[in-house]
């Protein structure tokens, strides 16, 4: 059962790091503009940065 | 046509540390193409750093490099480019509110982390519930581990609910959060308790999981609220609250607000008069039917007082300021209608009707568990185990899901329509009317002026003049009269007409004294146009019938409500609206005053009134009402008073949104009657002490998923 103590804090670590980047894509604006972000895949000259 | 060129924005740029920030509305944005084009147009023009375009809400935002901005340059740029923008202030209010969705998501996302992960733990001591071999020992460590996840989860995806249940109660008043906020407190006291002592109960998971489905409730209601803010903010933002002003020979746009008393402005043809002011130079006509109702045209020159909101109908007029914005007419109406937005806040929410039953009812329960069964010998910690098991299981999610599921399926279906749902108390209120007070000009009408009984041939030969000008009622005889060529040498004569050749006679289209006719006083609008010394033709314009007005007012009867026509227009035309679409009721004449006291009336002898205006004469009625809706095409004042405001040709959206309305008033109620009778099975089970957590976690969510299918059902046709 000792395994237990290694598996639990990892397996909430790997749930924390989800949080974390989910936090992450908030702050940096990426649901901002969901239609525009789609469009832009498909322009050539590829501008990727969310202003 | 391409005016932006000559003229000053500047006004609208932001100064910012390293040069400035325009933001454009740009309303007909909607591919990949459309996209690169306006950024590539944009940053062509001189000074602009990065152009960026948010397809998803239509607005562009521009940066100058420092002590570099044009502006007017980059509207003209883009003007070029086939996509017109408007100056676009996003306002303080805007970054507030995004804050505060923000702030919702990530609650949620926490809520669904700490609901995940306290499960992972709790799921093997559900498992020890049923039998399995889980000795007390391990199951002491896994409630430590789902508590050590859960509990930090939970106070702090429960702030929302924590701070809202803290404002009610300092304001002395019980809403949902309060329950809400009670339950998940004392669950996790309890479970912490049970957990320090080797019990078998703790409910770390239920408590995260029930705040994640209620933060989905309270985030769908933020985002209704958040996507009608936007979009009623667009349809104002295309009215453009704007002034040209003329400064020592240069025109400049500037923001009404802007606008001082003694400014010279100039009013182009098509312009509304952005504030109150008179005459300095040039003559035309004003259509003041958004003010007062009246669809007669008012002669305009030097030396009238014109009121704000006045339509600039033919000339171009030069007017000195008399009063600043907020001074107007215009601003006072919008301070009434401030008033009576005050009031209808007052109103109280279904979902918080609820609460109100609800909230006495299960406390008094939990407590009566907690002392009855402490007398009959449980023991205080079983007792309070039980009555804690009462609050979980009784949980409001199923109320607090119940009602913003309903409303943002409703809302999103409307919105389909081209309806504009400003909040889900807009839809509780239009569900429980049953008077429709009607206005006449731009609502059972059009509201602008329609060619009628046109000779063709006449039509044909009028219609190269009317296209060589901008003139309103010219370019409705020019659609009238479809595409096809246009006059040569065209001279404009202002608040007279227009001149020109036709091949290779000359023309006149305009006023009856410009083109040589006898003049006769007629109610119409009219236009009058002859070759040079022939007779002169009459082109008469009016304000047509929507074409389903007949149609929605007999809808509205259908379901059982009365209704009633006050207008500001003179008696003749409104008894004919009347007569058209079968209204009994009307009443003309009727001054923005009378329309709010007939409003008054109906809701004193206890009726619930609907009332429909684009005016703003209608604005102070509009805020009185119990419910309020606006076309689109109304004026700013008017659309920020009403709850609901539509788009499109037709009225029969107003009969299409009460039956939406309605049937999300049933959709809701049917919710209510559910976690009713879910909540009488539930409490009781609870207070015999049959609830353990698992069963706790699979009622919580089964009830949940159950009130978000029914909501989905919201106007569905049967």
């Amino acid at each position: 059962m000792t395994i237990l103590l290694f598996l639990a804090p990892f397996s909430v670590g790997l749930g924390l790091l989800a949080v974390g980047a989910f936090w992450w894509t908030l702050r940096a604006d990426q649901y901002d503009d969901p239609v525009g972000d789609a469009a832009r895949i498909l322009l050539s000259d590829s501008d990727d940065r969310p202003t | 046509m391409a005016l932006s060129e000559d003229l000053d924005f500047s006004a609208f740029v932001k100064p910012e540390p390293d040069g400035g920030r325009l933001d454009l509305l740009v309303q007909n944005a909607r591919c990949a193409a459309c996209l690169s084009k306006i950024e590539q147009a944009a940053r062509s023009a001189p000074g602009v750093s990065a152009a960026r375009l948010n397809l998803t809400n239509k607005k562009l935002t521009v940066t100058f490099a420092p002590s570099r901005s044009d502006a007017g340059a980059v509207v003209a740029a883009l003007e070029r480019a086939g996509f017109p923008a408007v100056p676009y202030d996003p306002g303080q209010a805007q970054a507030e509110h995004d804050r505060e969705g923000r702030r919702l998501i990530l609650a949620m996302a926490v809520a669904a982390f700490g609901a995940m992960n306290a499960m992972m733990f709790s799921v093997p001591i559900w498992a020890g519930l049923f039998g399995q071999e889980l000795g007390p020992a391990t199951r002491t460590v896994m409630m430590w581990l789902s508590g050590a996840v859960g509990a930090p989860c939970a106070l702090f995806a429960g702030m929302p609910f924590f701070r809202s249940a803290w404002r009610s109660l300092r304001a002395g008043r019980a809403n949902m959060d309060v329950p809400i906020s009670i339950g998940v407190l004392m669950t996790l006291g309890i479970s912490f308790s049970e957990t320090v002592l080797g019990g078998r109960d703790a409910y770390f998971d239920a408590a995260v999981s029930l705040l994640f489905l209620l933060l989905i409730g309270r985030w769908l209601d933020h985002q209704l609220r958040a996507k009608a803010r936007s979009a009623a903010g667009d349809l104002l933002a295309l009215q453009a609250a704007t002034a040209t002003v003329i400064k020592g020979g240069e025109l400049a746009v500037r923001p009404v607000a802007d606008v001082k008393p003694g400014e010279l402005l100039l009013v182009r043809s098509g312009e509304r008069i952005p504030v109150d002011c008179e005459v300095e130079s040039g003559a035309s006509e004003l259509d003041n039917s958004l003010l007062t109702g009246e669809t007669r045209t008012v002669r305009a020159v030097r030396g009238t007082v014109c009121r704000a909101g006045a339509l600039n109908l033919s000339g171009v007029i030069q007017v000195r300021a008399l009063a600043a914005s907020e001074d107007s007419a215009l601003a006072r109406i919008a301070r009434l209608v401030e008033a009576g937005a005050q009031a209808k806040s007052k109103y109280v929410r279904l979902a918080d009707k609820a609460a109100a039953i609800y909230v006495p009812v299960v406390h008094t329960a939990a407590a009566a568990t907690f002392a009855v069964g402490w007398m009959v010998g449980l023991g205080p910690r079983e007792a309070l185990i039980r009555a804690v098991a009462v609050l979980i299981v009784t949980c409001p999610c199923a109320l607090g899901l119940a009602v913003p599921a309903v409303q943002v399926t409703a809302s999103a279906r409307l919105f389909r329509k081209g309806l504009l749902v400003k909040s889900g108390a807009a839809l509780e209120r239009l569900a429980e009317v049953d008077h429709v007070i009607l206005d006449k000009t731009g609502v059972i009408t059009e509201g602008r002026p329609r060619l009628i009984d046109a000779d063709p041939t006449r039509l044909a030969q009028a219609a190269p003049l009317a296209r060589a000008t901008r003139h309103p009622l010219a370019r409705t005889l020019a659609d009238a009269a479809g595409a096809g060529p246009a006059a040569e040498a065209v001279r404009e004569r202002a608040g007279q007409g227009v001149e020109g050749w036709i091949g290779d006679r000359k023309a006149r289209l305009g006023r009856a004294a410009f083109v040589g006719a006898a003049t006769e006083a007629t109610r119409e609008t009219e236009l009058w146009f002859a070759f040079d010394g022939e007779t002169p033709t009459r082109f008469r314009f009016s304000d047509r019938l929507r074409p389903d007005a007949g149609q929605a007012v007999a809808g509205l009867k259908a379901r059982g409500l009365t209704v009633e026509i006050v207008s500001g227009d003179v008696a003749g035309p409104v008894a004919e609206a009347a007569a058209a679409t079968g209204v009994e009721t009307w009443r003309a004449g009727a001054t923005p005053q009378d329309k709010a006291a007939v409003v008054e009336a109906h809701a004193a002898a206890g009726r619930k009134v609907l009332m429909i205006g684009d005016g703003l004469n209608d604005a102070a009625a509009l805020a009185k009402a119990h419910a309020a809706m606006a076309p689109g095409t109304a004026l700013e004042a008017s659309q920020n008073a009403a709850d609901l405001v539509f788009s499109g040709e037709g009225l029969f959206a107003v009969v299409e949104a009460i039956d939406m309305a309605r049937s999300a008033r049933r959709r809701a109620l049917e919710n209510f009657r559910f976690a009713t009778l879910y909540n009488l099975v539930a409490a009781p089970a609870a207070m015999l002490g049959l609830v353990n957590p698992f069963v706790a976690a699979l009622a919580m969510s089964g009830s949940s998923l159950a009130v978000t299918l029914n909501a989905l059902r919201t106007g569905v046709q049967r």
